[in-house]
């Protein structure tokens, strides 16, 4: 019989919270895209071509954060690209979203082949970013398990989620950010320009998603595989619909994806579970992010209006 | 400005304007709907560049290409549609754009206050400053919009229509606001389309007509109907000949009926009234009193939480729209874009809108009521019976046969409208149709596929009126039906409503349009709050007792 | 006979103006086709680029492609059994597309679709072919319509956006045929995959030795279908006028959640047609790991086929080639095959801004007529 603290300990909150940090950073990203009145749907391939870079980088430079710096200059880069289409050329948001997507898949399998030979991946060893531990707090019974001890981006993302909140809601940049999405027509005529803080937030949000995806190939697995995002950046935007958009919200809906995956690994490991085929366990997160949309969000309105705005 | 031109495609906006403004004045810029005054104010702020001509402030010639330069040069806009984030408090609409800063990153709300605060005091203007936008009246948010402009330094105020959504009371307020900013040495343009107000409050006026400058004259030198004449161009007149209705019935019958708004609030609070055949009934009310959501309940897409509305006795209140079309109601929505016509829809694919799954259009596979198909079964049956003895006539055993299968493919609730159903369209007979509404209501389209965006706003309009007026229906809601429409139009569309009144229809027209609810109506109803405050005989009131009620006072 | 000559003089008429308006129309949509095919040409451009950059030489990748997928009788067998399920996936997103509603889980509709179409086809041993293929046919669309019936209830009731919801459940899809054909449905042996369908549910082969099958003709008979539904029945046109103006559809009688919930799920039953299709057709059998994305490609071929069944038709020859081509080419010049779904990434970016086409244009000082 299966002991259920085998199942429900410290380590499944650890890493509840490291399965949470990649969903969180695509989930902040969206926020400040989507308060900015544009729809990322490209969070996915952003954060596919972020994990990608984040390993050529450091490998081929020795330096994981290295990685991590170019992950983030990537994803802005796909983020500028996004931006321009939608903002610039008045594109379809969704389709630019899912062509980047598109683009990332076949753009990383192609350049895996060139790099190592194999599109399925990373061969050779890469340097990763290794965990630290905060002093005081890992030993804090119980909590200073959970959170005492974790790479750098874990806690990073945390302190992005509180700078996401004062950012957007206590400096005249947030408010211009939600100005500009909700009625780019009055920020306009206030004088600011709608099509910068556009820009700008597209290129944070690749950023972010970069940053996610520097994270899942550097953080803790030191490797890249093709397609490894596997539908996080989706889930991401569930996070962020499901957190209503607001910075807090959005990192405890990332916390709950995150449990759910961590449990689902765990789970998957257990002998008395083995009659149960892996599929079912692999796809609980999806499941639950459709259960998610579908129930608790009811008429979810967005805060911003997503139509291209075209100035005369 | 001197020789101010701006042309649209199609359109000639602005035709070599020149328009001086003297400093320290309240300028009235005076035309119709569509006469060009909007734009050439957009183009001073900054919002459009001109084709032709130069602008000049304080003797110098300045080149104004976006509202941040026009602020610069203190040029100050209020339009017509406010320009506010609804979700941020008033405070934080009024500081967009010029926030005060803490510590170089923040944002320093106390500063903030303090400093709209003065403004609020120095001009006389109340306003709660933590409020959110959403939360406030029309009256109130249109001071923030003018404090918005104050407080970025303009000197030169242009306010666009402003009295548009204002009830009477309010009017004298917003004067009382604009003449304290006379005194504080502020430069007021005042465009409207109301010459009663412009000739009030303003010391001299611009007349425009079609994009040119009529011309430019003291209020004090002349009177309301030389500017009516310079306005128009020509007296109007319009007096309908309205036949005496007989045998009259209630068609429409509104009872205690409740609903709320896209915000939740209550729009509707136990609203009743009724529209008998073969009369107008005119609601008049100030713009935001429930009259949207009035069309609404009343088109069947707004829900009614409470009350009900019967048409011809039969019970609608929870009705689709689609039945109550069947049921003989035609809406003319307010706004053609939104809610009239589909822009990219041919004008045929426009004008069958609503009849689209009905025969003649539609045949095919027919969803019949239940009745109807049980008697098709039974005539099934009996034709296989006979087909034991006498020779099957197949075309009818498959035709009945069809018929079940339909209904019951397409269910059983009987409504003979539904999305199901892979039902044909009969283009030959929709095509006729079109061609026949087409020349009937001189609809101007190049042919009855032309695109409907491609049309003129009172052509559109013309077909939104050819739609809802040739099927024959025994209600018409007409919702700010001349709203945008030049003259001519305008008078076309008030002859044709006049005209099926005379046929029998009852007419429910809400306007925001006094003259027009005026001119058209039998009965005047106004709502306020959402509710029907009083119902008058036009005979019988006038102007000030109906901007009484408008306001919510009461009349003896 | 008079009758008879009566006959063939009507019929012979009545193609004739078919055919006639057939032609009209192709030629009316020829320039409004240029951004697509500009799309297309910037598209390969870039690739050269990232070709040269990586070392590979365009003109030889190109090549090899091209001969590839049209040099022999292999080939164009090849490139039009890669372009049928494209079809299929490219009229479920349009279908949808129509009504304003991004169905990008299609390849998940397209799997269930083809999962249900092989039960089917290794049950029922006993049928005679023409009902054993319909019926898997039919099941493959129901498959294919209740995945796709789930996001649009979501959609209609709640608000879900379909984005999301159709890319989770393709997720779950792909993780539900593997678990189905991984242990209940495993046929013996290492292969994930079902046993073969019984010979009386096969499609045909038209193409002998490729694997072409008489699926390409249900595509076909399909793009005519959506048309003929989109433009001359009531659901089209509620479907249409729901996409391009919800307010006046809803004002006009028309019910916005009925149609939300007709438009994806008909969509869903065109991607599992399309799934069953290549099931019956092509392979004979469900096996894991079946379908390269021919979801996504449906999405890219929808778009630059200008979203009209035409264009879909045509594009997807285009994508097929690319698949197939692409093949030839890794193996002979050992470029990464992955350089196929740059370029449909690359069209699909192009194609979605079309001031991006007209700006490009203007400051390459061609004149570019308003189409």
């Amino acid at each position: 019989m299966v002991e259920l603290v085998e199942i429900i300990n410290v380590g499944l909150f650890a890493a509840t919270l490291r399965m949470a940090t990649p969903i969180a950073y695509g989930a902040l990203g969206g926020i400040f895209s989507e308060r900015a009145g544009v729809v990322n749907i490209g969070l996915e391939g952003m954060m596919l071509t972020g994990a990608f870079t984040g390993v050529v980088a450091s490998q081929r430079s020795g330096s994981a954060w290295f990685g991590v710096l170019a992950a983030i200059a990537v994803g802005g880069l796909l983020g500028l690209l996004h931006g321009v289409i939608t903002v610039r050329f008045a594109g379809n948001q969704i389709v630019s979203g899912t062509g980047i997507n598109i683009f990332a898949l076949g753009f990383t399998g192609y350049m895996s082949s060139a790099v190592w030979g194999s599109r399925g991946g990373s061969t050779g060893d890469v340097p990763g970013l290794s965990a630290i531990s905060i002093p005081l707090l890992k030993d804090i019974p119980i909590i200073g398990g959970i959170i005492g001890e974790h790479t750098p981006l874990v806690y990073l993302m945390i302190i992005i989620t509180v700078v996401s909140y004062i950012a957007l809601f206590k400096t005249p940049f947030g408010l211009r950010i939600r100005a500009v999405g909700e009625r780019p027509d009055a920020a306009d005529t206030a004088g600011i320009n709608v099509y910068k803080t556009k820009y700008l937030c597209v290129i944070i949000s690749g950023m972010l998603a970069g940053l996610a995806g520097a994270f899942l190939s550097l953080g803790h697995l030191n490797l890249f595989a093709w397609g490894m995002t596997d539908g996080r950046g989706f889930i991401a935007l569930a996070a962020m619909i499901f957190g209503k958009w607001m910075p807090f919200g959005a990192l405890g809906a990332s916390v709950m994806f995150g449990f759910a995956d961590a449990l689902q690994m765990r789970l998957q490991g257990l002998e008395e579970l083995r009659i149960l085929p892996p599929q079912i366990f692999i796809a609980i997160p999806y499941i639950l992010t459709v259960a998610v949309l579908a129930g608790v969000v009811g008429r979810a309105i967005p805060p911003s209006n997503y139509k291209p705005y075209v100035k005369e | 400005m001197r020789s101010i031109t701006k042309t649209f495609p199609g359109v000639v906006a602005n035709d070599k304007i020149d328009f001086v403004v003297e400093k320290g004045e309240i300028h009235g810029l005076l035309g119709e709907n569509g006469a060009g005054k909007t734009v050439l104010m957009n183009i001073l702020y900054g919002l459009y560049k001109p084709d032709d001509g130069k602008i000049v402030v304080d003797g110098k010639e300045v080149d104004i290409d976006s509202p941040r330069a026009a602020l610069d040069l203190g040029i100050g806009m209020v339009h017509q549609h406010f320009m506010v984030v609804p979700s941020l408090t008033v405070m934080e609409n009024i500081v967009l754009g010029r926030e005060p800063k803490k510590n170089g990153i923040l944002l320093d709300t106390e500063k903030a206050l303090r400093d709209v605060k003065d403004f609020c005091d120095r001009y006389r203007l109340e306003v709660d400053l933590k409020a959110p936008m959403l939360s406030l009246p029309v009256g109130v948010q249109q001071r923030v919009e003018i404090l918005k402009a104050l407080y970025r330094g303009a000197n030169i105020l242009i306010l666009d229509e402003p009295t548009s959504v204002l009830t009477p009371q309010e009017v004298q307020e917003l004067f009382k606001a604009v003449q304290a900013l006379k005194q504080q040495g502020k430069t007021v343009v005042f465009i409207s389309h109301k010459l009663r107000e412009v000739l009030a409050i303003c010391d001299r006026i611009t007349v425009l007509r079609r994009g040119r400058v009529v011309e430019t004259v003291e209020a004090a030198e002349t009177s309301l109907s030389e500017l009516a004449r310079m306005m128009v161009g020509r007296e109007i007149h319009f007096m309908f000949d309205k036949k005496q209705p007989e045998n009259q019935r209630v068609v429409l019958k509104v009872e205690n009926v409740e609903a709320v708004d896209d915000r939740g609030l209550p729009a509707l609070k136990d609203i009743g009234f009724d529209v008998r055949s073969s009369e107008i009934l005119g609601i008049a009310g100030v713009e935001g009193n429930g009259q949207t959501e009035l069309v609404e309940a009343l088109a069947g897409v707004r829900k009614v939480t409470a009350g009900r509305i019967l048409l011809n006795d039969n019970d609608v209140t929870k009705a689709s729209s689609g039945k109550r079309i069947q049921l003989g109601a035609s809406t003319v929505p307010e706004d053609r874009h939104k809610r009239g016509l589909i822009m990219d829809f041919s004008v045929m694919e426009n004008i069958i809108l609503g009849s689209h799954d009905q025969p003649p259009f539609a045949k095919g596979l027919i969803r019949t009521n239940i009745k109807e198909v049980l008697s098709d079964a039974e005539k099934l049956m009996d034709s296989l019976h006979l087909g034991s003895r006498v020779r099957i006539n197949i075309r009818e055993v498959l035709s009945g046969a069809k018929m079940l299968v339909a209904s019951l493919i397409l269910g059983s609730r009987g409504k003979p409208t539904s999305a199901k159903g892979f039902v044909r369209l009969d283009i030959k007979q929709a095509s006729d149709y079109a061609r026949r509404l087409i020349e009937e209501f001189s609809i101007k389209t190049p042919d009855k596929d032309t695109p409907a965006q491609h049309l003129s706003g009172g052509t559109q309009q013309r077909v939104v009126l050819a739609r809802e007026f040739s099927r024959n229906p025994k209600l018409i809601i007409a919702s700010q039906p001349t709203r945008g429409l030049d003259i001519g139009a305008t008078e076309y569309v008030r002859g044709k409503l006049v005209e099926m009144r005379n046929h029998g229809c009852a007419v429910l027209l809400i306007s925001a349009d006094l003259d027009e609810i005026w001119v058209l109506s039998d009965r005047i109803a106004v709502i306020y709050e959402g509710r029907i405050v009083a119902v008058k005989d036009p005979k019988k009131t006038n102007e000030s007792e109906l901007g009484l009620l408008m306001a919510g006072g009461k009349s003896d | 006979m008079a009758n008879l000559t009566e006959l063939k003089r009507k019929v012979s008429l009545k193609v004739g103006g078919l055919l006639r308006r057939l032609l009209r129309e192709l030629k009316a949509s020829v320039p409004k086709a240029v951004p697509q095919i500009i799309a297309i040409l910037l598209a390969f451009v870039v690739g050269a680029i990232t070709l040269l950059l990586t070392g590979y030489s365009p003109l030889e990748a190109y090549g090899a492609m091209l001969t590839g997928a049209f040099g022999d009788t292999f080939g164009i067998g090849q490139t039009f059994t890669q372009a049928t399920p494209i079809i299929f996936t490219a009229l479920a997103f349009l279908f949808a597309y129509k009504c304003g509603l991004f169905n990008i889980g299609a390849e998940g509709q397209f799997l269930i679709g083809a999962f249900t179409a092989a039960l089917v086809g290794i049950s029922f041993g006993g049928l005679p072919f023409f009902i054993h293929i319909p019926l898997a046919l039919i099941a493959g669309a129901l498959g294919g319509a209740a995945w796709g019936f789930i996001p649009a209830v979501l959609k209609a009731q709640r608000g879900a956006h379909e984005v999301i919801t159709t890319m989770m459940l393709s997720y779950v899809a792909l993780y539900l045929t593997s678990y189905m054909v991984n242990y209940p449905f495993k046929a013996p042996g290492m292969v994930a995959q079902t046993v073969l369908i019984f010979p009386s549910a096969e499609l045909p082969r038209i193409l002998q030795p490729t694997q072409l099958s008489a699926s390409i003709f249900l595509a076909v008979l399909l793009a005519v279908l959506t048309q003929y539904t989109l433009c001359r029945t009531t659901i089209g046109y509620e479907v249409r006028a729901i996409g391009l103006n919800p307010s006046a559809a809803e004002s006009g009688g028309i019910s916005i959640k009925k149609g939300m919930i007709m438009a994806l799920t008909i969509s869903g039953a065109i991607a599992g047609l399309g799934g069953a299709g290549e099931v019956l057709g092509t392979h004979r059998r469900f096996i894991e790991s079946f379908s390269p994305g021919y979801g996504w490609d449906g999405l890219a071929v929808a778009l630059v086929g200008g979203l009209h069944p035409v264009g879909i038709l045509l594009a997807s020859v285009l994508f097929g080639a690319l698949r197939s081509g692409g093949m030839t080419m890794t193996r002979v010049t050992h470029v990464p095959y992955d350089i196929g779904s740059i370029l449909q990434a690359l069209v699909i970016l192009f194609v979605a801004a079309p001031m991006l086409i007209r700006y490009l244009l203007k400051r390459g000082g061609i004149k570019w007529w308003n189409s």
